[in-house]
């Protein structure tokens, strides 16, 4: 198993040179300047010129790529061009509001989606099971910018409930904190939920009519012992390589989240960074990003091990 | 089914009362605001950009100041005299002026920061090639020597918008006009929170306690800036519409720019109000590449006068005519340049007219390389209609759609159309930025040192010095309409009329200045 492990982390090493030199070199393909967005919309073309050889721009982009990557393996992930701070700090800064979010979602997400796909499954073919595959259908199906200006709508501004937009860090208050992830959580747990749902649906009923669970009734169990013990357990592979996807997934949800309820996380950092053309940023964050799916995808490999004694490796 | 619903409300009660009244956290006297965009730059010579310029406003002060009549009036100055020769300027600055950390503002910080301001700002560097040196009297008083006489130096000094020569301390103002400042303490009303600062979330502001406002009543950008509120936060929300949502529920008391078509919600709401704070407002202009067929012929930019007409693209983007007006004048409509000399039968659509002088120019068909902005929505639909106009008016024309950026690099490029070049993109111009022919970036035509599009004439750049030289406002209004009768010979570029702006507020806040820039000086909050 350690063995494993080790190979899998070694395997990242590739992986995240490959993203390194895509995103450096997408990133120098893309059309733009941050040179003359920093500059200004008034600036002159000297200005421009000024900017972008104090940026070091003006090098060869091979040179560029070099001095960044040698940086970077020395953990210097640079300075924003537009910040004027370390990535590495403004990285860290943005971390905890979507890190709060995501874990809120998660948490959401699993606690809803999987004993309600349990629900369907257990009663198919009647109403309840129906009721959530419509609801399911409806949450996959609305973007979650539509979901999030509904719920303003709702609990924001008509029953003035929760607050509108913005973000509470957890040190200056649990209400708070809590009450500003309540509605961005919701926006973006129900396209998971829906998601999660209909698998959980699906591989429970691969395995709530399959012998042993017969047997299981059969020896006079009660239902819920049955389903908890007997049929989720043995469906809980797919379901646990669905929410690790959704995990990863998360990070493009977040993006729209952020910008919808105005919070200074990560996903607001990319698209901010993107828009102005702030490479060192950009960069950062992807790498980041793909070391985070990369270590998902392990953590997801490594669960099924748990769950299913048969699986080694 | 019927489980879930009483649990869930039950959740988000328990969260509600957990937290107390949400979102309704703040001492009184806190102005929370949302600008135009973010501030990611907080040095307001080191860039153009609107919002650092509004930042600095903030922060420092400034020599003189534009009132609201568009007069310059002593700001830091208290008095000046100018010598019969017109070739020394001596301002002396008023008493009890000090920097954020408490040191006195001195002539020697006021004569670095005209320097660093000249070195980066293009009317600064107008002026600097006027001006023979600087001369320190004494720690309250400095002399401008002049080599001749020119109109420009309370102009440029008293210069609204970007780059404003803001007042900075020596120390500060000795930084590389190429180097971004690291300490921001300014002499303005308001101190800037460094630690508070969080940039893509919120830029803060407090009351400086011991800025000495000037005695006479605040007007434009000038008289006593008196502050009435404790604390302003900038607080970034780049979706217009959470923004517009974030007012109606009081989360906020400001907004600087709320889309014109979200403008119908603000207004049916009791509690928010809607204030025309800036009544030059903004021009939207057309702007040619000069260097590239077809644009490198000016008959054939004179057809794009007649094809154009000033309504198509304002209804098209601003669409309520309240927020609009056509303005057939280079120079804001209501500004002291403004005049429709040269104007007449240009700008009504006269597609004939313009098929003839194609004709007349030899027009072969060249294709206009029109580049469209489609992430800005005060600038999305205004190459559409041009395209339209211009088809109609003869022309070929190949709308290329990006991201404002991404124009913004490409604008910057000499390369031919086919080669990743341009020839045409629409944008648009404060009113501040462009009263007179120096002002007006682009009527500079001084060839490859003007801004994109590069026109290159010598008549444009002779009645610009000679603005720049001349001191008689009434013979500086027959200069400018000179220079606009040659734009429609030599089109360096098109005005397509003026729209306006107004600020977004809560009920409670008034006295809001009105004012090129939006300021935050006399706001109240109740």
């Amino acid at each position: 198993m350690l063995s494993y492990v080790g190979r899998r982390l070694l395997a990242t090493i590739p992986v995240m040179a490959v993203v390194a030199v895509v995103v450096f070199s997408l990133l120098r393909l893309t059309a733009g300047d941050p040179a003359a967005i920093i500059a200004g919309d008034n600036a002159t073309s000297q200005q421009v010129a000024e900017i972008r050889a104090k940026l070091g721009l003006e090098r060869p982009i091979a040179q560029q790529f070099v001095i960044w990557l040698g940086n970077v393996l020395r953990g210097d992930f640079g300075e924003s061009f537009f910040f004027k701070k370390q990535v590495s700090e403004l990285i860290l800064d943005r971390v905890e509001p979507t890190l709060a979010l995501s874990v809120c979602t998660i948490v959401l997400t699993v606690a809803t989606a999987v004993p309600l796909g349990v629900l369907a499954a257990w009663k198919r073919g009647t109403w309840i099971d129906r009721g959530v595959m419509g609801l399911s259908v409806l949450g996959f199906s609305v973007p979650v910018f539509v979901i999030g200006y509904a719920l303003i709508y709702l609990f924001a501004i008509s029953l003035a409930w929760l607050p509108v937009q913005g973000y509470q860090r957890l040190r200056e208050g649990v209400g708070g904190f809590l009450e500003h992830l309540i509605l961005p959580s919701l926006t973006l747990a129900a396209i998971y939920v829906a998601l999660i749902a209909r698998i959980t649906r699906a591989s429970v009923l691969e395995v709530i009519n399959a012998d042993h669970v017969r047997t299981a009734r059969a020896k006079g169990l009660a239902e819920m012992p049955v389903l908890l013990r007997h049929v989720l357990r043995n469906a809980a592979v797919p379901i646990v390589t669905v929410i690790g996807l959704g995990v990863a997934l998360l990070i493009g949800g977040v993006v729209v989240t952020e910008s919808v309820y105005s919070i200074p996380g990560l996903g607001r950092l990319t698209v901010d960074a993107v828009l102005a053309r702030d490479y060192p940023t950009v960069q950062a964050v992807i790498l980041l990003f793909s070391m985070v799916y990369v270590l998902l995808n392990l953590l997801v490999d490594l669960t099924y091990t748990v769950l299913d004694p048969r699986i080694r490796y | 089914m019927s489980r879930i619903r009483p649990l869930a409300v039950a959740v988000l009660s328990l969260a509600w009362l957990a937290a107390g009244a949400p979102g309704r956290a703040g001492a009184e006297t806190t102005l929370r605001v949302v600008m135009h965009s973010d501030l990611k730059i907080v040095d307001p010579i080191w860039t153009t950009a609107y919002i650092v310029r509004n930042h600095g406003y903030m922060v420092y002060d400034t020599l003189f100041a534009m009132d609201a009549k568009g007069e310059i009036r002593p700001q830091m100055v208290d008095r000046y005299d100018v010598s019969g020769d017109k070739l020394t300027y001596t301002l002396t600055l008023r008493d009890g002026l000090v920097w954020h950390d408490g040191k006195p503002v001195t002539a020697e910080d006021c004569v670095a920061s005209i320097k660093r301001w000249a070195a980066k700002d293009s009317m600064g560097q107008k002026l600097a090639g006027f001006v023979k040196e600087f001369q320190v009297v004494n720690a309250k008083t400095f002399k401008i020597l002049l080599k001749e006489p020119t109109g420009l130096v309370l102009g440029a000094l008293g210069k609204p918008s970007s780059n404003v020569p803001f007042m900075m301390p020596r120390r500060v103002a000795e930084t590389d006009a190429n180097t971004q400042i690291s300490d921001f303490t300014g002499s303005g009303p308001f101190v800037f929170k460094k630690e508070e600062w969080k940039a893509g979330d919120k830029a803060v502001y407090v009351k400086f306690d011991k800025y000495k406002p000037r005695a006479e009543a605040p007007s434009g950008l000038a008289g006593g800036k008196v502050v009435k509120v404790d604390r302003v936060e900038w607080k970034w929300i780049p979706d217009h519409q959470s923004a517009v949502n974030a007012l109606l529920a009081g989360e906020i008391d400001y907004i600087e720019s709320a889309p014109h078509d979200l403008l119908p919600v603000l207004k049916q709401d009791v509690n928010v109000k809607l204030v025309d704070y800036n009544p030059l407002g903004n021009q939207y202009t057309f702007r040619f590449n000069t260097l590239h067929k077809p644009f490198d012929n000016a008959k054939i930019r004179q057809a794009v006068f007649y094809a154009f007409n000033q309504e198509d693209f304002l209804k098209a983007v601003v669409g309520d005519s309240a927020y609009y007006k056509t303005c057939k004048s280079f120079f804001p409509c209501g500004s002291p340049m403004a005049s429709t000399k040269g104007m007449d039968g240009l700008l009504e659509s006269n597609f004939e007219k313009s098929k003839a002088l194609l004709k007349e120019a030899g027009y072969d068909g060249t294709p206009v390389v029109l580049m469209q902005s489609t992430d800005l929505a005060v600038l999305t639909n205004l190459a559409p209609v041009a395209k339209s106009l211009l088809e109609r008016g003869g022309f070929k024309v190949d709308m290329v759609s990006m991201d404002w950026q991404t124009l913004v690099a490409r604008r910057a490029k000499r390369d031919p159309p086919a080669a990743g070049g341009w020839n045409a993109f629409l944008t648009g111009w404060v009113a501040a930025d462009i009263l007179n022919p120096v002002m007006m970036g682009f009527m500079n035509a001084s060839c490859e040192k003007a801004m994109f599009g590069w026109p290159c004439d010598q008549e444009i750049e002779s009645l610009r010095e000679q603005f720049a030289r001349e001191t008689n406002p009434a013979r500086q209004k027959a200069i400018a309409e000179a220079a606009q009768m040659r734009e429609t010979l030599y089109p360096t570029h098109i005005p397509l009329g003026q729209w306006y702006q107004p600020i977004s507020t809560r009920k409670n806040v008034d006295g809001i200045m009105t004012a090129p820039v939006p300021v935050f000086w006399n706001v109240t909050k109740k």
